[in-house]
C-alpha cells in the first residue's frame, strides 16, 4: 500500500578510519553522523547538501554496498545489521541505484540488452527467452526503441543513457530506488524528460525514491520530504512544502538563497556564506556549521544542538528562524 | 548542411556607436571524417563597454566554440570565418599574431569551466599568476609579487602570501576558480569571458563566485560575457541574453523580456521545461534531442522538436526576425506566447 514504511533509519552513522602514515595516528572521518529518517512506499525523500556532506555515503549504506558503523537501518522491516546472508541477498534485489554519470555507469563493451539482462542472469532462474522479453518490456517502458537492444552505450546520448540506467535499475522490480544526482549531468531540455520518466515510473510501480541532489529547484519539483545535510549530519528535515516555505536552519536558508531561480523579477534575501566546507576529518566543535553561520553565538561553538521539532520540521539549531 | 551561405541573416542589426566587441556572422567549421561540421553558424554579437551579456544554450550549441574562436584558442583544424570581428575598433581578422597576443590575456581574458584542469598542476599558483604580469605588463619580480598578493586579496583568498606558493591540488575547487579569476583580471581587461565559471562548483560557492564576478565587473567597468546553460544564473546576473541552439543564434533579448515573453519557440519550450516554472508534476519537456552532424534537418534546425512546426519550417531555413521579435530565427516568431503569421489551416 502507498504510505507503508519501506525504509527506516535511526542514528545511522558511517565512520572511516584514515591511515595518515607511520608517525601519525589514524584519523576518523565521520562521513555520516547520525541520520534519522523514514521512507514510505510511493514517496520521494530528497537528500540535499553540498559535496562532502555525506549524501553519497548515505546512498552506499541504503543500497547495502557498505555496512553502517552504528545505528539502525531497516529495509522492508528487516534490520540490515542483524540479517543473515540469505535474507540480505534477497534484500539486495529490492534496493537499486541510478548513478549520476550515465557515461561512466554503463560498460562500453556491453550491449544494452546484455546490460539489462545481467541482473536477471545473476539473481533469477529465468531462461534466455524470458530475460530477453523482460528486457524488451523495460526498454519499451522507459521510452526507448526495441532496436536499441543490440547497440552499444557509445551510440546513445546522455539522456538516452540515463534512461537505460533507469531501466536497468528496474529490472528486478525493486521497492526502493536510490537516485544519486540522476539529472545533474544532463541538459535542461533532456532533464525534464528524465524527471517526467522518473515521476511516471513512481506512479506506475509505487516506487520509493531516495533522491540525492544538490539542485534545489529539482528537489522542490520532485520531492515529498526533504532532508538537508551538512558535514554528515542532517540539519533540517521535513515536508517539502514547509521546508521551502519556512526554512528554519540558517544553512537551509543560505542554500535556498544561493540557488539561482529563473525569475529576473524576484527580489530575494541574499545570504552569502563565507568560507568553505571544513574538512570532515577535523570538523568544527559544537555545531559544525558555526564557522560559516551568520547567527552564531558562544553556545554554538561549545555544544552540538539537539534536534527539535518546529512547524513539523526537525531542526538542529540553537537559533532557528521562527515564523509567526 | 553547407556552411558557406550568403550572409543575409542579421543584416538588420543596427549599428550603434562604438561597441567594445563586434562580431558579425561568425562561423566555425571543423573538417571531420564524416564531412564538414558547422559548430557555429553565423553568430553575431555586439557588446557595449560595461555590459553583462549572457550566452545560453545546451551542450553542442556552439556557445563555447564561438568564444574560443574569438580568443584564437581553437586548433588549426578549425575554419573560422567572420564578416566583422572587431575588438575596441581593432580588426581581429587582419591583425598580426604578435599584436593579437598583446590583446588576448590582457585586454580580453577568459575564465574556463573546470578550474582544476585549467590550472597547470606542475606550477605554483603564484608562478601562474605572475607569468601574466611579467609578459603583459613587464613588471619586475618585486612588483609582480606585490600585485599578485593584491589580486588574490581582491578575489577573496585568505592569507594570500602563503597561497602564492601553493599548488592547485592543495586548494579547493572554489579557491582554484578564484585564482583563475585573479589571473584573468590581472591586466585589468576590458572584456572578460566566463565560460561556465560555476558549473563544477557547489551552490554556496557558486553564489560567492558570481557575486565576486559582478563586484569586479562593477568596480572595473569591464564587459562580462557569461556563457552558461543555467537559466537561473542568467536570470540573476545578465542584462542581455543570446540564446543559441545547434550552433545558431536563435534569439537575443533583454533578460526581463526573455523570461516574460520569449520570441523563439525553443526559448519558450526551454523555459517551460524548468522545474521551478512548472506547476504540474509532469513537466512540459522538449521531445527528442539536439540534431548532430548527420541528422541536421533541411529547414529550421529546431523543426523536429518544435511545437508549432509546419511544412514551411521543414523545408526552408528561417531568417532572423526584426528587433521587436528579438531577431528570432523563426518563421513564426512568438508574440505574447502565440506565433505570428501562423497559417490558419494549421492553427485549426
Amino acid at each position: 500500500m502507498k504510505g507503508d514504511i519501506v525504509l527506516e533509519a535511526k542514528d545511522l552513522t558511517r565512520h572511516y578510519h584514515i591511515d595518515r602514515g607511520t608517525f601519525r595516528s589514524p584519523a576518523v572521518l565521520k562521513a555520516l553522523d547520525g541520520a534519522t529518517f523514514t521512507l514510505a512506499k510511493g514517496r520521494t525523500l530528497a537528500v540535499v547538501g553540498e559535496s562532502g556532506c555525506g549524501k553519497s555515503t548515505l546512498a552506499r549504506l541504503v543500497t547495502m554496498i557498505e555496512k553502517p558503523t552504528s545505528g539502525m537501518l531497516s529495509i522492508s522491516g528487516i534490520d540490515v545489521r542483524t540479517a543473515d546472508r540469505a535474507t540480505l541477498m534477497n534484500l539486495h534485489k529490492t534496493v537499486q541505484i541510478v548513478f549520476q554519470d550515465p557515461y561512466g555507469s554503463l560498460n562500453p563493451r556491453q550491449k544494452i540488452g546484455h546490460a539489462l539482462e545481467e541482473p536477471l542472469l545473476v539473481n533469477t532462474p529465468m531462461g534466455k527467452k524470458e530475460r530477453r522479453d523482460a528486457a524488451m518490456n523495460i526498454i519499451n517502458l522507459v521510452g526507448l526503441r526495441p532496436e536499441y537492444y543490440d547497440r552499444y552505450p557509445h551510440m546513445f546520448s546522455g539522456g538516452q543513457r540515463q534512461r537505460i540506467a533507469v531501466a536497468r535499475a528496474l529490472m528486478l522490480n525493486p521497492n526502493i530506488v536510490v537516485l544519486d544526482e540522476p539529472v545533474s549531468a544532463l541538459d535542461v531540455s533532456i532533464r525534464a524528460q528524465i524527471l517526467n520518466l522518473i515521476a511516471r515510473l513512481q506512479e506506475q510501480f509505487e516506487l520509493a525514491y531516495l533522491f540525492i541532489s544538490h539542485d534545489l529547484s529539482v528537489v522542490k519539483h520532485i520531492a515529498d520530504e526533504v532532508m538537508v545535510m551538512y558535514l554528515g549530519k542532517p540539519v533540517e528535515s521535513g515536508s517539502r512544502d514547509t521546508l521551502f516555505a519556512k526554512p528554519h536552519h540558517p544553512y537551509t536558508r543560505a542554500l535556498l538563497s544561493a540557488t539561482p531561480v529563473a525569475d529576473p523579477f524576484r527580489v530575494k534575501e541574499r545570504i552569502v556564506l563565507h568560507g568553505e566546507l571544513p574538512s570532515p576529518i577535523a570538523p568544527p566543535s559544537g555545531c559544525t556549521f558555526h564557522p560559516r553561520c551568520p547567527s552564531m553565538t558562544d553556545i554554538c561553538r561549545e555544544k552540538a544542538p539537539e534536534t527539535r521539532e518546529i512547524d513539523g520540521c526537525r531542526v538542529a539549531c540553537y537559533h532557528p528562524k521562527i515564523y509567526p | 548542411m553547407g556552411c558557406v551561405t550568403p550572409s543575409i541573416q542579421n543584416s538588420n542589426v543596427p549599428k550603434r556607436a562604438m561597441p567594445l566587441l563586434e562580431i558579425d556572422n561568425l562561423s566555425v567549421t571543423f573538417q571531420t571524417a564524416g564531412g564538414l561540421f558547422t559548430a557555429v553558424d553565423r553568430v553575431s554579437l555586439h557588446i557595449e563597454p560595461g555590459e553583462i551579456v549572457s550566452i545560453v544554450g545546451e551542450s553542442g550549441s556552439g556557445k563555447s566554440v564561438a568564444m574560443l574562436a574569438l580568443m584564437g584558442l581553437l586548433p588549426w583544424t578549425a575554419g573560422v570565418t567572420a564578416d566583422v570581428l572587431r575588438f575596441d575598433s581593432q580588426d581581429l581578422t587582419t591583425i598580426t599574431k604578435p599584436q593579437l597576443r598583446k590583446i588576448i590575456g590582457s585586454q580580453m581574458a577568459m575564465i574556463f569551466q573546470e578550474p582544476m584542469t585549467s590550472l597547470n598542476p606542475c606550477f605554483t599558483v603564484g608562478f601562474q599568476l605572475t607569468e601574466t604580469l611579467k609578459i603583459h605588463l613587464g613588471m619586475n619580480r618585486a612588483e609582480q609579487k606585490r600585485r599578485a598578493i593584491e589580486l588574490l586579496e581582491l578575489v577573496g583568498i585568505p592569507e594570500p602570501e602563503k597561497r602564492l606558493s601553493a599548488y592547485p591540488h592543495q586548494l579547493s575547487g572554489g579557491m582554484n576558480q578564484r585564482v583563475m579569476i585573479a589571473i584573468a583580471i590581472s591586466c585589468n581587461p576590458r572584456l572578460l569571458i566566463a565560460d561556465e565559471p560555476t558549473t563544477a562548483l557547489d551552490v554556496t560557492i557558486q553564489a560567492q563566485i558570481l557575486d565576486l564576478l559582478l563586484k569586479l565587473q562593477k568596480e572595473k567597468g569591464m564587459s562580462l560575457v557569461l556563457i552558461t546553460h543555467d537559466m537561473g544564473v542568467v536570470a540573476e546576473t545578465a542584462e542581455r541574453v543570446f540564446v543559441q541552439y545547434a550552433g545558431q543564434q536563435v534569439e537575443q533579448q533583454s533578460v526581463k523580456g526573455l523570461f516574460v515573453s520569449p520570441h523563439h519557440p525553443y526559448t519558450q519550450a526551454l523555459l517551460n521545461s524548468l522545474p521551478e516554472r512548472s506547476h504540474s508534476r509532469i513537466l512540459p519537456s522538449i521531445a527528442g534531442i539536439v540534431p548532430g552532424q548527420f541528422d541536421k534537418p533541411r529547414g529550421c534546425l529546431f523543426s523536429p522538436r518544435c511545437h508549432y512546426v509546419t511544412d514551411l519550417c521543414r523545408e526552408k531555413p528561417p531568417i532572423a526576425g526584426p528587433v521587436e521579435f528579438g531577431y528570432a530565427l523563426c518563421h513564426y516568431p512568438l508574440a505574447e506566447g502565440v506565433p505570428t503569421n501562423y497559417p490558419e489551416e494549421v492553427r485549426a
